[in-house]
Order: C-alpha cells, then sequence, then structure tokens
C-alpha cells in the first residue's frame, strides 16, 4: 500500500468544480467546464477547494529568485540554465557592478560554465529570454555547499508552510537551505555526512510531496540516518 | 524461411486467430516514468506491440530559426526499432514512419496547450520496440501518457486503437496477423473527454455503414483506454511512498 495523499488525484481533461481555485495554465475553462491539464491534487484548504500541479514547468516570471547553472559564455554576458524552457542571460555589466569593455576583461575569470549563480529575474514575457540580476542582498556566485534539483512543481513542499519543512530539516541537520521557486535547493553543511542526509531527506520530500504525515516522516529519517551514521 | 501456415482469421465460433472475440482488445499494460532522462515517459503494450514514448522539454531547440512566435513546436519522430519485427528493419527512418510521425503529431497537436510555450520546442519520440499491429495507434496512448507525465499541460488524454475487416467482419484491435490477411484497417485516436477526434484513416475498403460501426467499436476501446490511462497516472502517484 502506498501513503496516504492530501486528497484526489486529478489527471489531463478531467473536470474540476467551477470554485476549484487553480493556477492557469494548470486548470483551464473549456466549453462552458473548468478542467484540471496537468497531474494534480484535489485538496481542500481552509476553507477552500484548491488544485496544486504535481507535475508542471517552471516558466520564469520577473521578481523570481533563481539558482542558475552558468552554461557559456558571450561576449558581453553569460548563458545561465534556470530549469525553464528559455535560457536566461545575466549581462556582464551587472555581475561587475560597473561599466563592462570586453576588449579588457576577460568573463572567464569571474564566472565559468558549471558554476551556479543566484540571482532575481529583472525581464522576462515569453517574448525575450530572461535577464538575470545579481544585485542584491544574498545573491551572487554559489562559493560552498552544494546545488540539488528537484521538480519546480515539489518546491513549495520543501519550504512548507511558514517554511516548517525547511526550518525542520536545517535544525535537525544544522545545514542551511536556500530554496529556489526554479527546482533548486542551495545546501551548505557542517560536514559532507550531513550534507548526504539532507540531499536524500529533500529526495524524499520531493517524492512523497502530496503525501500525508511527510513532516514527521521526514524529521523521524533524518534522527534515524544520524543515528545510524554515527553523525 | 519457411512458408507462412494457412491462418484461419475466423473460426466457425466466430473467434479470432488469436481466441478474441470480435469487439475484444488484446491485453493493454502501461507504464509511466520508466526513463530517468526523460521529462515524462510511457511504456504501452498491446498485446506483443510494445511501444515506448520519451517526451523531453518544452525547451529552447539547437536551431533557434525553426521556433514560432505564439507555440511550442510539438516535434514527434515515431521509430521502429531494428529489433522490433522478425526480420532485422533498417534503422534508417523510411517513408512510413516519416509518415506516422506526422500523424501521430497531428493526433496530439490539438491537445497540448503550446501557446503557453512560445518560442520552444516539446520533442515526442515514439520507438517501437515490438511490432504486431497497432503501432501507430498504442504509439498515440504512449505519447499521450508522456506528455502527461512530463507536466505538459494538455486538455485531455488521447488514445488510439485500430479497426480492422477480416474474413468480413469487422474486429477491434487488430494485430499484425489480421492487418496483413485481412480486408480493411481502420486506425482511430481521440480524446473521449473532449469528444475530439484526432487520427482517421482507413487503409482498404468499408461500405458506409460498417465505417459508422467500426467508428462506434473504435470510440468505445477508446473510452476504455483513456480510463486506464488516468488509472495508471492515478496509481503513479498514489503508490509513490512505495517507490524511496
Amino acid at each position: 500500500m502506498g501513503r496516504a495523499v492530501h486528497g484526489t488525484i486529478v489527471v489531463p481533461g478531467e473536470r474540476l468544480d467551477s470554485k476549484v481555485e487553480g493556477k492557469h495554465p494548470y486548470t483551464l475553462e473549456l466549453g462552458g467546464a473548468r478542467i484540471a491539464t496537468v497531474v494534480g491534487l484535489l485538496s481542500r484548504r481552509d476553507d477552500k477547494h484548491v488544485f496544486i500541479n504535481i507535475k508542471g514547468v517552471y516558466v520564469p516570471e520577473v521578481g523570481h529568485v533563481v539558482i542558475g547553472l552558468v552554461e557559456s559564455i558571450g561576449a558581453t554576458s553569460w548563458h545561465v540554465d534556470i530549469n525553464a524552457p528559455y535560457e536566461a542571460i545575466l549581462p556582464a555589466q551587472d555581475f561587475l557592478g560597473r561599466p563592462f569593455n570586453p576588449a579588457v576583461d576577460d568573463l572567464a575569470r569571474y564566472l565559468r560554465p558549471g558554476d551556479y549563480i543566484k540571482a532575481r529575474v529583472t525581464l522576462f514575457d515569453k517574448t525575450r529570454n530572461p535577464v538575470l540580476s545579481v544585485q542584491g542582498e544574498g545573491l551572487g556566485r554559489v562559493v560552498n555547499g552544494i546545488v540539488v534539483d528537484i521538480s519546480p512543481s515539489k518546491i513549495a513542499r520543501v519550504v512548507g508552510k511558514r517554511r516548517s519543512m525547511a526550518n525542520m530539516v536545517e535544525e535537525k541537520t544544522g545545514c542551511t537551505l536556500f530554496p529556489t521557486v526554479n527546482g533548486r535547493v542551495h545546501i551548505e553543511c557542517p560536514s559532507r555526512e550531513l550534507e548526504v542526509i539532507a540531499v536524500m531527506a529533500l529526495k524524499i520530500v520531493e517524492a512523497e510531496a502530496h503525501t500525508v504525515g511527510l513532516t514527521e516522516r521526514i524529521a523521524r529519517f533524518i534522527e534515524e540516518e544520524r543515528a545510524r551514521r554515527g553523525v | 524461411m519457411g512458408h507462412k501456415a494457412k491462418v484461419t482469421l475466423i473460426d466457425e465460433r466466430g473467434l479470432r486467430h488469436d481466441g478474441r472475440r470480435f469487439d475484444e482488445l488484446r491485453p493493454i499494460r502501461m507504464q509511466v516514468g520508466v526513463l530517468a532522462n526523460a521529462t515524462g515517459s510511457a511504456l504501452v503494450e498491446y498485446g506483443r506491440t510494445k511501444v515506448l514514448a520519451a517526451v523531453y522539454g518544452p525547451r529552447e531547440p539547437f536551431q533557434k530559426f525553426m521556433t514560432l512566435p505564439d507555440r511550442a513546436i510539438l516535434r514527434v519522430r515515431y521509430h521502429m526499432a531494428p529489433f522490433s519485427t522478425s526480420e532485422r528493419k533498417s534503422p534508417t527512418p523510411s517513408r512510413r514512419e516519416v509518415e506516422l510521425s506526422k500523424v501521430i503529431r497531428e493526433a496530439l497537436e490539438d491537445i497540448v496547450l503550446s501557446s503557453e510555450y512560445p518560442r520552444t520546442v516539446i520533442d515526442v519520440f515514439v520507438e517501437v520496440l515490438q511490432a504486431d499491429g497497432g503501432t501507430r495507434v498504442a504509439g498515440v496512448t504512449a505519447a499521450s501518457l508522456a506528455l502527461a507525465d512530463a507536466g505538459v499541460p494538455m486538455k485531455g488524454l488521447v488514445a488510439g486503437v485500430a479497426v480492422g475487416k477480416v474474413g468480413g467482419v469487422l474486429v477491434l484491435d487488430v494485430d499484425e496477423v489480421e492487418d496483413s490477411m485481412g480486408e480493411a484497417d481502420m486506425p482511430v485516436a481521440g480524446a473521449p473527454d473532449l469528444g475530439l477526434v484526432t487520427l482517421f484513416q482507413l487503409n482498404g475498403v468499408l461500405t458506409e455503414e460498417e465505417v459508422e460501426r467500426g467508428f462506434s467499436m473504435a470510440w468505445g476501446a477508446i473510452e476504455r483506454i483513456v480510463s486506464m490511462e488516468k488509472e495508471v497516472l492515478r496509481r503513479k502517484f498514489e503508490a509513490v511512498g512505495e517507490e524511496v
């Protein structure tokens, strides 16, 4: 038997009640009826019926803070994979915080393919690729720790209500978690063993995001793993 | 190679060469999420026909000139593995495979909400692992499941089935023997939730009345297959706790 789930699983094409709240394009008005367009969960939250997509593709929005992976270096910018259908651009001028001269500055000295950055989406409207900025507190190149990929639709569960899940994992492992909407989590831990436990815990959250009693199960899992590994 | 034995397509009890009734589907099996590297994937079996579908994207294509400013492009590649038939099939895409790629793409295009991802491409690879008739319709079913598994927004699930005419009798879900020795083959695919037919072909000759009756048989089967697709998707997420 599987775990009990938080509501009812709904599949593409199934009709939803007109009062159900859900994000576009995961719910759609079609021929006078409201339908689900992806696999999701129909559940009750604060006297409202909501549809939460279990599956989905990350689409950037202006203001989102994302973790990007530098893919290549252009003449005046870096091309960054932000786990979206569109490749993002980080202008050199923004990263350096000063005017940039391609004849003098070598971009490879600052960021190379394979580097992770934390950045904010400053421009995006689907007609042009997203533009990123690292100007802001906590943004810039990721120097320590590791970055874990999680399905973007599961990030909300990694964070939890009022950050409950993320706080619990941080408390139990001593790591710091920085989850972003594009499905990446930056983890910094005091030791390699704790890092492995934190990653395993996040992967369980991803796989069981829509099941009941998850926070307690993850807390128990971390305690058991720490005891088993003696850390 | 020896000569093929003569097959009785419909016996005196009205049963087909494999023992099925005229309106009986082959045993259908479905699995989703079978490939870790794909955004979504599915393995579908109609009897001995096995088809694997993998979806990648939406993503930016390498050749950016081929993008459209208002929607995603759906690219479908239908391919039969060299080991899918009893005699080796050349891996080079044949005229038939190019045509079926187009037919499957058109069977899915009206269902996928491609306008949500302009300037991108959604790649669907349909690989026939074992061919025993009905590969295009099994391909449509597998591709629909793989798209749902990938989280690509869709108006509904699609499924397909082929109706044929053998020994003067209309039969459901034709296999290779019935397809090659029968009088007609009519593949149909559609989305029952939307009342939408997305694929309708006919090889051979049927009367108007036979087409109507055949379509009605196919549509009933498509409704059953889409119900199976829904069940498989639900089961995957309800049983998720066992995977970890």
